[in-house]
């Protein structure tokens, strides 16, 4: 051993041997306990951690971890309906199925939309708008392929569904309007809400909502939208449903039910056949607005899928103006149909009695200006009566003269003209009766020949086809009658439909039978100026009043030229035909208003259109005569046509109200 | 032929102290002393695995359950037979499983399998098998024979600790450039832990601590963009929630959920709703926070630390260098993994793929943890053999 060691290292060796080196176990022991401290010490603060995440944060978490798990989904309200008086669907709602695409159940998403646009066409807007939704949604939220398919395009589809991953069909719902043009102003129409609106109320963001845009869907929006429901799902990471927690329904929207008789409305139509007009018929008793045309008018349906570019612009563009309604929004200068505003005004102020006659020799001088007559002759020394009956500008020019401004405005405001009239409809005009003050107001000096234009309707007046409609109707039943066309929401009566009886006008009796007579002369005895308006039901006679109001300045040199006729001027520079008219005279029902745009006599254009108007809503009187109930859930008037129908209403709707006591339909054509 | 000294491999050719000094135990009486305790403990460890996993299969053992539950088993066997072999047996061993270890991290870097943008597993007989798992254990085994060999008195001379520092870089190299940084990180730790506990001079460790910060630096500006990533979306999970961050969030929020008392087993909406990522491997105590609450959590760290404290015990309690430090290196791979895990459910560290031992879904993470129980097994069963020539320090 030691030779074959160094010495150095066999001294150590027997050195170690000697005196056992430390092995090392204390060091050890020491250090271990030492990382045992630090091992327990992590544990512990692992444990505190553990602590302060379940117990003291857990609450916090825990909400984050519910709403992980559950997804809320909000249910859309079906729309409520809206119907005519007689319960017949002016505006419903249609089941319609719609193509999603859920882009995680699909592995090649541009051969399935591929083969998905040889079953139902894609143009080029469609597709980009699927890839742009398919770049921004996330891979489990469906992307809309196609919406509004047919139900042969849907079967098409489920019957391709194997080569077809990833594409589902949705049920959703469209609004229909089944009579298009026919109501389209009153009932108005619905399109998908923008983006102010879903900033207004979320719950519009929903697919499948739809905001009113027009008519009664505009104003009646809050009842008919109704309360979306919800239902809360339990999700999966991926957000595929699992199952329901919780379904809260929501509450449909209202059904409204109108005064509107769709029958007289589409007769109203027929008559007013492809002139640009308007026509409102009027329970002259209670304000309720039966029939309110405007043509042209357009198909509200079209507005639900978003209406095309080159529709929109041939709309704007028509000079016939299809999307006003002009019932409404039209505003004519009334003419001579202002005429028994004046006549009223002035018995009220007492400036001029019915018996006072002024001389009509053809014209009026005022202040070195010449004002004409409609009749270059003269009509004579003429009472208010005549005065009415022919029509005479001479007579009103004077008439207004003495009364002034003031009374006129007074009177006519009372009487539904250049006031705003409360219907529910949006953006009702109210319209004009001129006074100094108001002249002044804009910035003009009024002329004394200012208040005798506007002693025949000329001028600046200006009123809405239903305003002359309510103006007659209070004439003709001397009660402040106020114009409306809700009648009920759900089951409840409106509060106008509700009121008995409106307040009596603020004339005496006397004055109005002076203007009733007036009108009714100018119908029914010779040398009236709308003897085409005469009835052709026996017994029953109509009073109205026929208006022509100039849109164009008539030169003095044309009209001395003796060759005026304004038949051969270009159509827009014509005048607006008007008539106003109530029946029966001696128990008014109805109020009819007329307005031929540009139909260049009241008294040959509008006169024969309102007689053929008012005949038709007389002879649909009684079964209209009855208060139909409140409740819409049961048209009690519904049995199968029973062929005592008018003629011309082959056309209307299957649902025809009838009455026992109807007049005779042969009669009036 | 036998020098001594500088010759590195040189105590590999025999190893007369230690045969000196063995009892003489035979099989039988050997495994009656095999702490059956710490056996108990670990089999009661694999029990809530395999409550967590079949809840995680969705209330069933056949996706995760049962097959872990047959790998465990296979994995007590190893145990306890890796328990009865000799310190003698696994000195010589240790330095062809060391070698073994580091040509697998080799291997996977050439031709490894990527999964979720690192190398990290290698096919093995048709067995998908993580290397770097392996090669804690082959570090762990070097190391304590290193030490071992030369003795507590040796540690003094610098000249002797490069060799082992050399041969803990190695791997921890090997691993980081995977690039696995949980691991790498584990592995360095454990090495470190090492040459502490072997009786490092306090100057040596003053002297290797103090350059550690700029190191940090160095290594963050070496990072692999997703490993900064996981730093970054660590300091701030809420920038991106579905993102990079996703992981964390949902893992806080449904441990959370949990409470003091838990949803109640099978009826964690978290877990059972697949809100949880990787809820079967590395989120497995997310899923058992979420449905035990913070009482079955807390329950798991508890048995989880006990452990750990047991294995450091077994490490103090033997009378050589080589078990105490084998010991010790196990306790710390095992505590490493469970710290690194549940701080990173609990989103306390950047996220890092570590299972938690013998919870977690997975083989090569049960099967090398089971080798490394055997090893420690192993240290408490010859607990009572000298070190030659050498006297305890202490009295015990």
């Amino acid at each position: 051993m030691f030779s074959r060691n160094t010495p150095f290292r066999s001294r150590i060796r027997q050195k170690r041997q000697v005196e056992p080196v430390r092995s090392g176990r204390g060091v050890f022991t020491r250090r271990a306990l030492l990382v045992m401290a630090v091992q327990a010490g992590v544990l512990g603060v692992l444990g505190r951690r553990l602590y302060n995440l379940q117990v003291v944060d857990g609450g916090h978490l825990r909400q984050l971890a519910e709403r992980n798990r559950t997804s809320k989904r909000l249910l859309a309200p079906a729309r409520g309906t809206i119907h005519d008086r007689f319960g017949v669907a002016l505006a419903d709602n249609k089941v319609s199925w719609r193509a999603l695409l859920m882009p995680e159940e699909t592995t090649d998403i541009p051969a399935v939309i591929e083969r998905f646009s040889q079953i139902v066409p894609l143009d080029e807007h469609d597709r980009s708008r699927i890839e742009r939704d398919l770049r921004h949604v996330h891979k489990y939220v469906p992307v809309t392929l196609h919406e509004f398919l047919s139900w042969d395009d849907m079967a098409r589809i489920e019957l391709n569904a194997p080569s077809l991953p990833g594409v589902l069909v949705d049920v959703g719902s469209t609004r229909l309007y089944p009579f298009k043009d026919l109501t389209a102003h009153i009932v108005g129409y619905v399109a998908p809400p923008n983006e102010e609106d879903v900033a207004k109320d979320t719950t519009l963001s929903l697919p499948g909502m739809r905001v009113g845009r027009a008519g009664i869907e505009q104003t009646q929006e809050a009842v008919l939208r109704g309360e979306p429901g919800s239902v809360e799902m339990e999700v999966n990471a991926v957000g595929r449903v699992i199952g329901e927690i919780d379904r809260v329904e929501g509450q449909q929207g209202e059904d409204v039910r109108l005064t509107l008789d769709s029958v007289l409305q589409k007769q109203v139509l027929n008559r007013l056949e492809d002139r640009v007009a308007s026509a409102v018929v009027m329970d002259c008793r209670n304000g309720e607005v039966m029939a309110m045309v405007s043509t042209p008018s357009f198909d509200p349906s079209l507005f639900d899928s978003g209406v095309s570019h080159a529709q929109w612009n041939e709309w704007a563009n028509d000079p016939r103006t299809p999307l006003v309604d002009k019932a409404v929004s039209g505003l004519y200068p009334p003419g001579s149909t202002f005429k028994p505003a004046v006549a009223l005004a002035a018995l009220k102020s007492g400036s001029v009695t019915a018996h006072d006659r002024f001389n009509c020799p053809g014209y009026y001088d005022l202040g070195g200006v010449r004002f004409h007559c409609w009749n270059r002759w003269g009509h004579g020394l003429i009472n208010m009566h005549e005065g009415l009956k022919y029509s005479c500008d001479v007579y009103f020019y004077e008439v207004a003269r003495r009364c002034g401004m003031d009374p006129i405005q007074a009177v006519g405001n009372a009487m539904g003209l250049g006031v705003k009239l409360d219907i529910e409809l949006p953006h009702v005009r109210s319209g004009v009766i001129p006074t100094p003050e108001w002249r002044q107001r804009h910035g003009f000096h009024w002329n004394g020949g200012d208040t005798v234009n506007a002693g025949i309707g000329q001028g600046f007046v200006q009123v809405t086809p239903l305003a002359l409609a309510t103006y007659v109707s209070r004439i003709a039943s001397g009660r402040n009658v106020q114009p409306h066309l809700l009648r009920a929401t759900n089951d409840q009566l409106s509060p106008l439909a509700s009121l008995d009886e409106a307040a009596k006008v603020d004339l005496p009796p006397d004055y109005l039978d002076v203007v009733r007579g007036g009108m009714f002369a100018v119908v029914n005895e010779p040398h009236g100026t709308a003897p085409k308006a005469r009835l052709d039901l026996p017994g029953i006679q109509m009073a109205g009043k026929t208006g022509s109001a100039q849109v164009r300045r008539v030169s003095r040199a044309l009209r001395e030229s003796g060759h005026f006729n304004s038949m051969n001027l270009p159509w827009e520079y014509r005048p607006h035909a008007l008539f106003i008219c109530f029946a029966p005279y001696d128990n008014p029902k109805y109020a009819v208003s007329v307005v031929v745009e540009h139909g260049n006599a009241g008294a040959d254009e509008a006169a024969p259109l309102a007689k053929l108007i008012m005949t038709d809503a007389l002879l649909r009187d009684p079964a209209s005569d009855v208060r139909p109930p409140a409740p819409v859930s049961a048209p009690a008037t519904e049995p199968a046509a029973e062929g005592a129908q008018p003629a011309d209403t082959a056309s209307a709707p299957a649902s025809q109200p009838t009455g026992q006591g109807q007049l005779d339909p042969g009669a009036p054509q | 032929m036998r020098r001594n000294g500088l010759n590195t491999f040189g105590f590999l050719k025999s190893d007369r102290r230690l045969l000196r000094a063995e009892p003489d135990f035979r099989p039988m009486a050997r495994l009656l002393q095999v702490n059956w305790l710490y056996v108990l403990l670990v089999c009661l460890l694999a029990g809530v695995g395999y409550i967590a996993l079949y809840s995680a299969g969705g209330g069933s053992a056949k996706p995760f359950a049962g097959p872990q539950m047959v790998r465990f088993g296979f994995g007590l066997v190893m145990m306890i037979a890796v328990s009865l072999v000799s310190p003698r047996i696994l000195r010589m061993a240790s330095v062809p499983i060391y070698l073994l270890s580091v040509t697998l991290l080799t291997l996977v870097l050439r031709m490894g399998h990527v999964g979720k943008g690192a190398e990290r597993w290698i096919n093995l007989a048709g067995m998908q098998f993580q290397p770097s798992e392996f090669a804690k254990i082959g570090l762990v085994l070097m190391l304590a024979t290193w030490f071992h060999r030369i003795g507590n008195e040796r540690m003094g001379n610098p000249l002797r600790l490069i060799p082992p520092a050399l041969l803990t870089l190695l791997p921890v190299l090997l691993v980081l450039k995977e690039p696995n940084l949980g691991t790498a990180t584990i592995i360095g730790v454990i090495g470190a832990t090492m040459f502490f506990a072997a009786g490092m001079r306090l100057w040596q460790i003053l002297l290797l601590v103090a350059p550690l910060p700029f190191m940090g630096k160095l290594i963050y500006s070496h990072l692999h963009d997703y490993q900064k990533a996981r730093i970054d979306t660590f300091l701030h999970p809420e920038h991106d929630p579905l993102g990079a961050g996703y992981n964390i969030i949902q893992s806080k929020i449904a441990l959370g959920s949990g409470g003091m008392w838990g949803e109640g087993y099978l009826h964690g909406s978290q877990g059972q709703l697949n809100f949880l990522p990787e809820k079967q491997t590395d989120f497995i105590f997310t899923m058992i926070g979420e449905e035990w609450g913070f009482v079955g959590g807390i329950a798991v760290i508890t048995l989880l630390g006990t452990l750990v404290m047991g294995g450091m015990l077994i490490a103090i309690r033997s009378r050589n260098q080589f078990g105490r430090l084998l010991g010790l290196g196990i306790a710390m791979d095992f505590f490493l993994y469970c710290a690194v895990n549940l701080s990173m459910v609990m989103g306390a560290i950047p996220v890092g793929g570590v299972p938690l031992p013998l919870i977690s879904y997975g083989g090569s993470a049960m099967l090398t943890m089971m080798f490394g129980f055997g090893l420690l097994m192993s240290a408490w069963v010859h607990r009572n053999e000298r070190d030659p020539g050498t006297e305890d320090d202490d009295d015990d």
